[in-house]
């Protein structure tokens, strides 16, 4: 135990499982499959589409939630959720002197106006005119700040006023690694006391599953569990989903009386060379740096594209995985944080978790010592470990 | 000999190693020389059509390979370009062996790469680009759509050590890299740190964006006369590219491997702002917090400032916010500070501003020379301030402050000095 160790005490979920800790702890505690699949918007792909929520609960002014599209609006909801989970939220100080960092992608185009363009570009005697011409009438002005990566952290800034400071990082899924790596590492040194750290990714729409298919990783067809995806058409289903956490040290979150959900013992990254079993070797030589010897719950960020995630499949097979992405879909940023809010339900909760598909082995009693990973689809690799708080 | 620690007993951090391209020129050595002749970067587009643009003018860097190839390769060139003379500086070979804070701008689709997909299907709308992706191979395409294809580009080529970190703080981003480097040396994850800020995505869309939300400077006749920060009749910035590296180590790290100290970075500071998505605090009081962040994380105070490097971007709403916030923390000593704009020449790089600004901040302090700001021929009385006019000054200067703000509420300064301790 030391004053610096780094503890949770508030989560956000938002997911097509619900929204909040209750709700996917029970979702978690007893998983129903099929879970919440719509396999009818975007033929052939299933989509974990978002639950129904009232924004104005965490979004009161109309005024912020017009000035922000899907994405944003998903972000700045959950990332309410964690400072109220925390406590935080009605306390303007503790909010002025909060750290944040978000790891984020960009926001939604308007699928219209591109829609427009790429129907009259051929037409057109000059594309770059055309553009310029159809840019310049048809873009919505303040879409702009829709899109920009770091405008999630400064619509949580201006509707939560979390201003300490704001960073955002860049970089799929180990962008999530890097937030909570870097958060972790500066409360542990001092350099921060407590911090909002998130990450949120819309999925329902044609612009952002392109980014997907572009590399051919989109499953097709009926829904599958992540470990059943390898053969033709396999690949990831894309989620709609975001995760908050709430970090402090422990003299932070004691000295105002928080009991802590889990503490955050480490966090392993890497960039394993992914050719010749490379990432397998990577994967492994990473658990063993999380110190998972023994066999651990891991609550696994597979996102069920092909040959990486049978990699982590075979690298962690002497532990319990459970692989969230089979109910929520893949999340992207997200998901390193999604894996470790669970993680630390687990341990507050004093309870494992049941297997979610085929082939999770059991895991019996009460974990004290839970790891999540996050093996990205193309770059990149992280294990956190959480201990009891 | 001075201390290896600061006034918290972490780490110095020096920097042994910085390399710039920007519309001026690539290397130190072009930039510095038209940087200090007053020499302006900006010039009519020629990359794309510039029809139905209320802005026609631009700091595109349109000298590299990859000018033309869209804003994912570009950027990369950019910064592989100021990488490689920054390590070439700083005398280390072979792999780097540190990790990598990139600035970078937010990487998309571009409409080229759109269409190519597009015309491989069949159909209309999103569906037609979807079957397309889904029965060809777009792997290359993919590439480019990926945030963290830029780093790990320069991850592979320079030899970084573990998951590199692409950051965005909008137009503060660069000096936010910086920032994420200091605080890792700090906390002693590392002896060294590469920084490397580059924003290659001049294209039509990014215009037209940021001219619909009335940012950009339309004076654009003559292009070089666009650009002219804390002039009454400034009107918006002028969007640019650029790439710009720094290698930060521990000055002890540094001094081991007997490495010749360009200058230090003595402090970062940073706040954010909950006023609204594009405008600054009325008050200032979110950049006047990160100013003297600055100055209390470096364990100065506002005396030991001998020079600002503005981040002075042309724009009504940023230099009076930045007159202000000086004012409140320099009070009376301000009108007497001088303060000069690079973006008078270079054009606002975006994401690469804070990095190109901290590389002739260095360099300021190591020639004596205060680069001025062009284009003061019509002083704004509302905004008292030694902007170093229109001619370069030559000066003793010791201690930087240099200020970037950006969309988003983002404030981040840094205070960087000629000498350790």
């Amino acid at each position: 135990m030391n004053a610096h160790d780094v503890v949770i005490t508030g989560i956000g979920l938002v997911s097509c499982l619900g929204e909040g800790v209750d709700a996917h702890w029970q979702a978690f505690s007893a998983p129903q499959l099929p879970p919440p699949v719509n396999t009818g918007a975007f033929p052939p792909y299933p989509v974990h589409m978002a639950p129904a929520m009232d924004l104005n609960l965490q979004i009161p002014k109309r005024g912020d939630q017009r000035q922000m599209e899907a994405w944003q609006r998903l972000g700045v909801y959950t990332a309410g959720l964690a400072l109220d989970d925390a406590g935080i939220k009605t306390d303007e100080a503790m909010c002025a002197s909060m750290d944040m960092i978000v790891a984020a992608a960009g926001g939604e185009r308007d699928i219209q106006v591109d829609e427009v363009i790429m129907a009259g570009a051929d037409a057109a005697a000059d594309f770059g005119v055309f553009l310029n011409e159809r840019l310049t009438n048809d873009l919505r002005p303040t879409l702009f700040l829709a899109q920009l990566s770091n405008l999630l952290a400064g619509n949580i800034s201006i509707v939560h006023k979390v201003t300490g400071s704001s960073r955002t990082m860049m970089g799929e899924e180990g962008a999530g690694v890097s937030a909570l790596a870097t958060a972790a590492a500066r409360l542990r040194s001092g350099q921060s006391s407590h911090m909002l750290i998130g990450a949120a990714l819309h999925s329902e729409a044609p612009d952002k599953l392109l980014i997907y298919e572009t590399g051919q990783e989109l499953h097709q067809g009926p829904w599958q569990p992540v470990w059943s995806r390898s053969g033709a058409g396999g690949g990831l289903i894309a989620g709609t989903g975001s995760a908050f956490l709430v970090l402090e040290t422990r003299e932070h979150a004691e000295a105002r009386g928080r009991k802590p959900y889990a503490a955050i013992e480490k966090v392993v990254a890497d960039r394993a060379r992914r050719t010749d079993g490379g990432l397998r070797d990577g994967l492994v030589a990473l658990a063993g740096d999380a110190g998972l010897d023994a066999p651990h719950l891991v609550i696994s960020g597979a996102s069920g594209m092909h040959e990486i995630t049978d990699a982590e499949q075979d690298a962690l097979s002497a532990h319990a995985l459970r692989a969230y992405g089979s109910l929520t879909g893949h999340l992207r940023e997200a998901q390193l944080l999604f894996g470790v809010a669970i993680a630390a339900l687990t341990i507050a909760n004093g309870e494992s978790l049941p297997p979610i598909s085929e082939g999770e082995r059991i895991y019996s009693g009460s974990p004290e010592r839970v790891a999540a990973t996050s093996v990205s689809t193309t770059r990149g690799e992280g294990i956190a470990v959480l201990t009891k708080a | 000999m001075t201390q290896d620690r600061d006034h918290l007993g972490r780490p110095v951090i020096a920097v042994t190693g910085m390399g710039v391209v920007t519309s001026l020129g690539a290397g130190i050595g072009e930039n510095w020389a038209a940087l200090t002749a007053g020499k302006s970067g900006i010039h009519s587009i020629t990359r794309f059509p510039i029809d139905h643009l209320k802005t026609t003018i631009a700091g595109t860097v349109d000298f590299l390979d990859a000018s033309s190839a869209g804003m994912g390769p570009l950027t990369y060139e950019l910064g592989a370009t100021a990488a490689r003379e920054a390590i070439a500086q700083s005398g280390i070979s072979g792999d780097f062996g540190g990790p990598l804070f990139l600035a970078a701008p937010p990487i998309e689709l571009t409409w080229e790469n759109r269409l190519a997909v597009y015309r491989k299907g069949q159909g209309a709308g999103y569906e037609r680009l979807m079957a397309a992706a889904r029965t060809t191979n777009n792997r290359d395409v993919f590439d480019t759509m990926q945030f963290g294809y830029v780093a790990e580009r320069l991850a592979d080529q320079f030899g970084i050590r573990g998951i590199p970190i692409t950051t965005s703080t909008a137009c503060a981003s660069g000096a936010t890299a910086i920032q994420l480097g200091v605080e890792s040396i700090r906390r002693g994850e590392t002896d060294r740190a590469l920084i490397v800020g580059a924003d290659g995505s001049a294209n039509a869309e990014s215009m037209i964006r940021f001219s619909l939300l009335s940012a950009l400077s339309t004076q654009n006749d003559p292009p070089q006369k666009a650009s002219k920060p804390f002039s009454r009749d400034r009107d918006g910035f002028v969007l640019a590219e650029g790439g710009a590296a720094l290698v930060l180590e521990s000055l002890a790290s540094a001094r081991a491997r007997g490495a010749k100290i360009l200058g230090i970075v003595r402090g970062c500071g940073e706040k954010a702002d909950d006023f609204h998505r594009t405008r600054s605090k009325p008050d200032g009081s979110p950049a006047i917090a990160a100013i003297r962040a600055a100055l209390a994380d470096g364990g100065v105070d506002e005396s030991a400032v001998s020079y600002v490097n503005a981040h002075g971007t042309s724009t009504p709403e940023n230099d009076k916010m930045e007159h202000l916030s000086l004012s409140t923390v320099f009070g009376e000593r301000m009108a007497r500070i001088p303060i000069s704009s690079n973006k008078s020449m270079v054009g606002h790089t975006l994401s690469a501003a804070g990095a190109v600004e901290a590389v002739f901040s260095l360099l300021t302090m190591q020639n004596g020379t205060l680069p001025p700001t062009i284009n003061y021929d019509n002083p704004d009385p509302a905004i008292e301030l030694d902007v170093v006019p229109n001619i370069k000054r030559d000066a003793d200067v010791s201690m930087v402050l240099s200020n970037s703000f950006g969309f988003g509420g983002q404030n981040a300064c840094l205070v960087m000095a000629r000498e350790p301790g």
